[in-house]
């Protein structure tokens, strides 16, 4: 009865050869028209839609015997589905795998981009829901293709301008349009407004994989990211009142964690690799030295 | 490096296909995401002359039965060179620049315009073809300056081999933005990856 | 007082071993063989064949009982699997003229060459519980008789005799069959394209729509013109043998849906088709898919687009039940990055909004202490 005893073997990566040359055709096109998000014949993943397969199968056909591979979702290394990727990268490439942002060479990620600034040798692998940054504005991806082809982008600074003359400001906070060299506007995936500063000139190679819409675009280095706004209302990142209460850091993006059931609160780094580092290199927040006591 | 004569249609294709098309990507992604950069690796197919090797493994690399290339009317014609390509990728060769997903031009002073190849539409810019141009040397010919995405501010390049008005139709090509072809400049020394949005002078 | 939370992968282990004590149950019960089933459960693993688009029940079955019964998350394993399959290349058409047929019924003619074949069917039992089936008693040995030798002609090519019906497809010979697990999608699809997205469909999704057209959503006056069941050769072409050999037979349900039609500037009155084709015993599914296939011909056929049956960008990209659960479930992932953008601009607009109406209750109160 059973002839499938070989189930279980996969190749290099779990992609076929195949669909790795499609993919990796894909990803010289869209580095080639940065911004522009190419169709790609996306595969079912192990994983399900919607939980990283675009961001697993760019970093499939990309990654070799030589790398070292950070998986993060919310900046952490530690949530459950970085850990799930992470460990199907390790099952099925068995590459190096690290939590430091400075030792990875490929980072794929989930709504953040790290704080600390990635270099030249650094690939920057992001997981996409909706890649189409026009798509809530208008769900027919036979219009909104037109809208790119045309670079016909009023409707979306009609939308924001909507929001400045209802709320005085710009309603959106993530997944915040962008410019790519003065030509595509582009979905930086669902990162905080506060990283799209990180996307312009990025000295590291940005691609992005969207599984179930069938997408990758990409940035290349050295590429200008404008994030859009008008003359009046000047694009502006979050700011956060408190520094990191464990590693003191200011200028991050803070995760806010509720400590007990009356409601307090602390606000702790969201990229948890760069926490660490600056509590390793002695800087304390409130109440790091309380969480050394409980541990004691 | 020198190359062994290739004469059989079935030998010199990759070693380990798995590993050495990973190798060869990253480099020829590389160069495309960072124009001016020569990026190399080593000799890691043996494909019959004209074909160099970096241009045997980018083929072996990239191609298969769901890609199309264009060759020289010289070089289509050479049932060993056609025979290679299509035992070792099952690519399809077309008779036409503008139904290709790449090119192969071995004798670079002759390129044809860059608008005979396929430019992509501009809703599906991306369905274009990519050049593989085989030149003498990456380091030898008159400078040309880079800019552009990828580029820091300027990039310098001194291919030979190119033909006079190569920078004119890289020119045009970037004119057609989104449209136009990407090109790869190869030599024996390694490969330039010149995307349509890069901008080319002479320096 | 904090301590981050670490140990992600201890937790996703421990969780997996749960699981597997959860989909085991109790010891003392017999564990369930995949033979089991195949043989008892044969329509669930037809739907697992169907949308999973892989025909091999006893895969189906252990993605069954992999899935705990989870339909839905069985299809999700069968396609994950079917994904890293080699092509070997494209069968032939199957023909289903040549049906070796265990259920034929048609709706538009009393009778008809071939006869109206019941078969295995639920449509005249009585929905009653029956606490024989409690136990493990003997079933009767059906009444079966020797299939007819010749083929069996399809309903709607008794209409094309009388000019009445338009045409099965109008695709060109050489024209190449898509494949959209392996090309990009596109629209407005070619017509294969889009029986092949419906056929992987979800059987709940296709039905819902397909009754929309039914209460007016879209109506297209339909009729069975005929539904059958039962097993076809597939075949491939050996370009080195020149000739096609013989794969082996897989259980199919076909139904040709014919609608009535009164003609539009694009094509003169006559009949209709909509198409419906499923692996396995799948009826309502094949209806419901040939539903949906007439109404998404709206355009074509020079109708007015009114019905979200009628919209194939809608209707296409929501009917895979793999790409929805996944979308729809990943809103459990965590958000709290996206949250606290969230949380900070809404507590921003509250305090705006709070302060406004401040000023304005003051400006109320000046204006009565004038008065």
């Amino acid at each position: 009865m059973n002839t499938h005893g070989e189930l279980a073997t996969y190749n290099f990566a779990y992609l076929d050869e195949q669909t790795k040359r499609m993919i990796r055709r894909a990803i010289l096109k869209a580095i080639a028209i940065p911004g522009y998000q190419v169709p790609f014949a996306s595969r079912e993943m192990p994983m399900p839609y919607g939980w990283g397969t675009g961001g697993v199968q760019v970093t499939a056909a990309v990654i070799g015997p030589d790398d070292t591979l950070k998986v993060i979702d919310q900046g952490a290394d530690d949530t459950t589905n970085a850990v799930s990727i992470r460990a199907f990268f390790q099952k099925v490439t068995n590459v190096a795998v690290t939590t430091s942002t400075r030792q990875a060479t490929i980072i794929q990620t989930r709504h953040r981009i790290p704080e600390e600034q990635l270099g030249e040798n650094q690939i920057l692998v992001y997981q996409v829901p909706i890649p189409e940054p026009l798509r809530f504005l208008e769900p027919r991806e036979t219009e909104t293709r037109k809208m790119h082809a045309l670079e016909e982008y009023g409707l979306m600074h009609v939308k924001l301008y909507e929001d400045i003359a209802r709320n005085g400001h710009i309603a959106t906070t993530y997944a915040y349009p962008v410019k790519v060299e003065g030509r595509y506007v582009m979905d930086p995936s669902p990162t905080p407004k506060f990283d799209n500063p990180k996307m312009h000139m990025s000295q590291a190679l940005q691609l992005f994989g969207a599984g179930r819409e069938k997408r990758i675009y990409a940035i290349p280095p050295y590429t200008e990211v404008v994030s859009l706004d008008f003359e009046d209302h000047p694009f502006e990142v979050q700011t956060f009142k408190d520094p990191c209460a464990l590693c003191a850091a200011t200028g991050v993006y803070l995760d806010e964690v509720i400590l007990d059931d009356k409601g307090s609160r602390m606000f702790v780094c969201s990229d948890t690799d760069h926490c660490e580092n600056r509590r390793n290199e002695g800087h304390h927040g409130h109440l790091s030295g309380q969480a050394l006591e409980a541990q004691q | 490096m020198l190359q062994a004569e290739n004469t059989s249609v079935y030998l010199g294709g990759f070693v380990q296909p798995v590993f050495d098309a990973q190798t060869v990507f990253r480099q020829v992604m590389n160069a495309m995401a960072r124009p001016g950069t020569i990026t190399r690796f080593d000799a890691l197919t043996t494909p019959p002359a004209p074909l160099i090797s970096v241009t045997g493994s980018i083929a072996a690399a990239l191609f298969d039965h769901d890609t199309s290339v264009w060759l020289e009317p010289a070089q289509a014609s050479q049932p060993a060179l056609t025979g290679w390509l299509t035992f070792n990728t099952s690519t399809k060769i077309v008779a036409q620049g503008f139904d290709a997903d790449f090119a192969i031009v071995t004798d670079a002073g002759a390129l044809p315009s860059l608008e005979s190849f396929a430019q992509g539409t501009q809703e599906f810019p991306d369905r274009s073809t990519t050049i593989i141009l085989q030149v003498e040397s990456l380091d030898q010919g008159p400078r040309l300056v880079l800019e552009g995405p990828g580029i820091k501010e300027k990039a310098f390049i001194s291919p030979s081999g190119l033909p006079d008005q190569f920078c004119e139709q890289c020119s045009a090509n970037r004119q057609r933005f989104p449209r136009g072809v990407d090109l790869l400049l190869v030599s024996t020394q390694g490969l330039i990856g010149l995307p349509r949005t890069v901008k080319i002078s002479r320096g | 007082m904090y301590v981050a939370v670490k140990g992600g992968e201890t937790a996703i282990n421990n969780a997996h071993r749960l699981l597997a004590d959860r989909r085991r149950g109790d010891r003392s019960v017999p564990a369930m063989h995949l033979e089991q089933i195949v043989e008892q459960l044969g329509l669930a693993v037809d739907r697992i064949m169907s949308e999973g688009s892989l025909y091999d029940c006893e895969l189906a079955a252990l993605a069954f009982k992999q899935a705990r019964g989870d339909m839905i998350e069985a299809i999700f394993l069968l396609r994950a699997y079917r994904t890293t399959l080699p092509r070997f290349g494209y069968s032939n058409p199957v023909d289903t003229n040549r049906m070796h047929i265990e259920r034929r019924i048609s709706a538009t003619y009393k009778d008809l060459p071939g006869g109206q074949l019941l078969g295995p069917t639920f449509d005249y039992t009585h929905r009653l519980l029956d606490p024989a089936l409690m136990g493990s008693q003997d079933v009767e040995t059906p009444v079966t008789k020797q299939a007819a030798e010749q083929s069996t002609p399809r309903v709607s090519q008794l209409l094309t005799q009388e000019g009445l019906i338009e045409s099965d497809g109008d695709l060109p010979d050489d024209h190449q069959t898509g494949d959209l697990t392996r090309e990009p999608m596109e629209f407005p699809m070619a017509r294969d394209v889009r029986l092949q997205a419906l056929s992987r469909g979800d059987e709940g999704f296709l039905l819902a729509l397909g009754y929309s057209t039914q209460r007016g959503f879209g109506r297209s006056h339909p009729f069975v013109g005929e539904i059958r069941i039962g097993e076809v050769d597939v075949e491939i072409d050996i370009p080195e043998l020149g000739f096609a050999i013989n794969l082996g037979r897989i259980r199919v349900t076909e139904c040709q849906m014919v609608t009535q039609f009164q003609g539009s500037a694009k094509s003169p009155p006559q009949f209709t088709r909509g198409y419906g084709l499923v692996f396995g015993q799948s009826e309502r599914k094949a209806m419901a898919m040939s539903l949906v296939d007439r109404s998404l011909r709206a355009r074509e056929l020079g109708e007015d687009l009114t019905a979200p049956a009628q919209d194939e960008e809608f209707v296409i990209s929501h009917a895979d039940n793999v790409q929805a659960t996944g979308f729809v479930e990943h809103l459990k992932l965590p958000h709290y990055v996206d949250f606290q953008a969230e949380l900070d601009l809404v507590r921003r607009m509250r305090s705006e909004f709070e302060a406004a109406q401040e000023r304005d209750g003051n400006a109320g109160e000046d204006l009565e202490a004038a008065e």
